[in-house]
């Protein structure tokens, strides 16, 4: 075959090409210390598919056979966009909508992609060819007369000469990013200290601990021991910032045997009969601190498995978190509800800089 | 050179994509194998003297031991005095009592005893002193509020049991199972009486209403396909960084190295 003529003829131009690679000193090969010799390319090896017709048949029927399967894959994308319509909400119609589609547009996709490489690989001429580097360096001309085309062009526009003009240009361009500046800083908190904000919930003396997310107040007579309430301040729903005040002021209670519980002094009227509050975010990220083990009292985060004693006031016993959980001190009031205390006694959540 | 090219030799230009196609029929196919179902009922909540005798019995042979003759408990196991006909349905009725060994928490594990036992004891343990019912049944036909249930089952119960009632770990081998297959009946009475370390939740917490709702929720998680595909037993970012890690990742690593090697 002529094809494989040209195989011979080219390998040999390039073995020659190698060698002479080795003896030049172009700026990329100095290093190559002098008694290693560049073994150059390795000899041509002939694929299957220039040596076997056969398999050169199969290789060019594969190829056409997977561009016509990606022209399947697209008919069928848009046969399964209109044999499953999603107008009726059904999920199920939903998820064989995307997955039909997407099988078309990948078999679509895919079968380009794929016989695009095959033909490249297994049918085009294949012969190693090198291209020396030209050195990146321009001649002396050609720098020279850059210098030169510099120069009449500062000449001509007077940039160097007007100096005006140029820093008026120059301030106009320093100038011009500052409304982003301004826009952005619009974004964030006005007028408020982040500390502050920080600081304290929405939790004050007598708002009555409410269910989540109803809002309906809870007495203490409701909650049976091992029980686990959710609990968010009363009048949040009705608040515009209702998410920001709950992200901090999530509670949870909870009732134990009041035999149980290791009370610290000054912590005596901070509970009520064995039910005790705890701020619902956890001191390490400020991930929801649920999971409640009502046998073993321990308060596990989901996020990274800080788990904290219940009955010691929520000390950390195991995983990153640093601080316990803060207790939001309860009572009742003459009705029989709950009622907080006051706000929680130090910041809820994770650390921040200016924590005290 | 020589062994290289006979290495090439052994790969199709389609090795790649069956062998993609060979990972998911199996991730798939085994998860299909691993969704099966518990059946287990009780409805009953009529207890004669003649079933609360026959329940006496039952007790005093198989629970006893641990739990005492008179429900008072023993070092082996907490006291029933007033558990309720509930808690004896749910953990008989799942094959978690009577338990096979002590361990983190009761496993479920085939039921034991069959419907009328299951529902002697109860009606004994009941008899004993009082504690929560079996559910009245126009609670568990899960035709509820689905999305009042779920609101409800975020707040309170996806924490343990995942957002798509998948169950997860607790703490030092102890875990939330997943609530898929489970009989309505038995999720109400676990939100009832709060078994092992699960939290009661009580009618002043989540009414029979929302309970009624959030065994809506879950039956219509059960029923319904997600509409997302393929959910990976809906375990969250674990289950599918590793799938993305091995199969994704992998793909694409096959892929480049068909790209690069010589046509053999």
């Amino acid at each position: 075959m002529a094809h494989d003529e040209v195989s011979g003829h080219d390998t040999a131009a390039s073995d020659s090409s190698a060698v002479e690679t080795t003896r030049g000193t172009t700026a990329g090969t100095t290093v190559i210390a002098s008694d290693v010799v560049n073994p150059g390319e390795p000899p041509h090896r002939k694929r299957v598919t220039d040596v076997d017709p056969k398999a050169n048949k199969t290789a060019q029927r594969s190829v056409y056979t997977l561009f016509y399967l990606s022209i399947a894959g697209s008919v069928f994308a848009v046969a399964a966009y209109m044999a499953f319509p999603i107008e009726d909400g059904d999920p199920t119609a939903l998820r064989l909508n995307t997955l039909f589609i997407g099988i078309g547009i990948a078999l679509a996709l895919f079968g380009i992609g794929l016989a695009a490489v095959h033909w490249g690989k297994a049918l085009m001429y294949d012969k190693e060819g090198i291209d020396e580097r030209h050195p990146v360096r321009g001649t002396d001309a050609t720098r020279e007369r850059a210098v030169e085309i510099f120069e009449q062009a500062d000449k001509e526009s007077g940039f160097g000469r007007r100096t005006l003009i140029r820093n008026s240009l120059i301030g106009a361009l320093v100038a011009f990013p500052l409304p982003g500046l301004v826009l952005f800083r619009g974004l964030g908190p006005q007028n408020e200290d982040p500390v502050e904000l920080l600081s304290h919930t929405m939790w004050q003396k007598g708002s009555r601990l409410t269910l989540d997310p109803t809002g309906i107040p809870v007495k203490a007579a409701d909650i049976t021991i091992g029980s686990v309430f959710h609990i968010i301040p009363e009048g949040l729903n009705e608040r515009e910032d209702r998410l920001e005040q709950k992200a901090k002021a999530a509670v949870l209670l909870m009732r134990l045997n009041p035999d149980d519980l290791n009370i610290s002094p000054g912590r005596e009227g901070w509970s009520y009969d064995g039910i005790v509050a705890y701020s619902k975010i956890c001191t390490h990220v400020g991930c929801p601190v649920a999971l409640y083990e009502q046998q073993t009292h321990h308060l596990l985060c989901p996020c990274h498995q800080s788990t904290f004693d219940v009955v010691n006031e929520c000390e950390v016993i195991f995983g990153p978190a640093k601080r316990p959980l803060p207790q939001l001190p309860i009572e009742v009031d003459s009705e029989g509800y709950l009622v907080a205390k006051s706000d929680f006694n130090e910041p809820v959540g994770p650390s921040f800089w200016e924590r005290p | 050179m020589a062994r290289k090219s006979r290495k090439a030799n052994r790969r199709h230009p389609l090795a790649t994509v069956v062998l993609i196609a060979i990972g998911l029929v199996v991730t798939g196919g085994g998860y299909a194998a691993f969704s099966s179902t518990t059946t287990a009922s009780a409805d009953t909540s009529a207890s004669s003297q003649e079933t609360i005798d026959e329940g006496e019995k039952l007790f005093a042979a198989n629970c006893a031991t641990c739990h005492g003759m008179n429900l008072q408990g023993t070092d082996d196991g907490p006291s029933l005095i007033g558990v309720g006909a509930a808690a004896v349905n749910f953990q008989v009725g799942t094959g978690r009592m009577p338990m096979a060994m002590q361990g983190p928490q009761a496993m479920q594990k085939p039921v034991q005893f069959n419907d009328e036992q299951t529902a002697a004891m109860a009606a004994y343990v009941a008899s004993i002193s009082p504690g929560p019912a079996i559910p009245d049944a126009k609670y568990l036909q899960a035709d509820g509020d689905a999305a009042n249930g779920g609101e409800l089952f975020r707040i309170n119960c996806a924490m343990c049991h995942n957002v798509a009632g998948a169950g997860g770990a607790l703490t030092e081998g102890k875990f939330a199972p997943e609530l898929t297959g489970v009989l309505s009946t038995h999720i109400y009475e676990a939100m009832l009486t709060g078994p092992q370390n699960m939290p009661v939740f009580n009618d002043d917490n989540l009414t029979p209403e929302d309970k009624r709702d959030i065994i809506t929720y879950l039956k219509y998680l059960e029923n319904n396909p997600s509409p997302g595909g393929f959910e990976l037993g809906n375990l969250g970012p674990v289950a599918e960084g590793l799938f993305v890690w091995i199969f994704g990742l992998g793909a694409i690593i096959a892929l480049m190295v068909w790209l690069t090697a010589k046509s053999n």
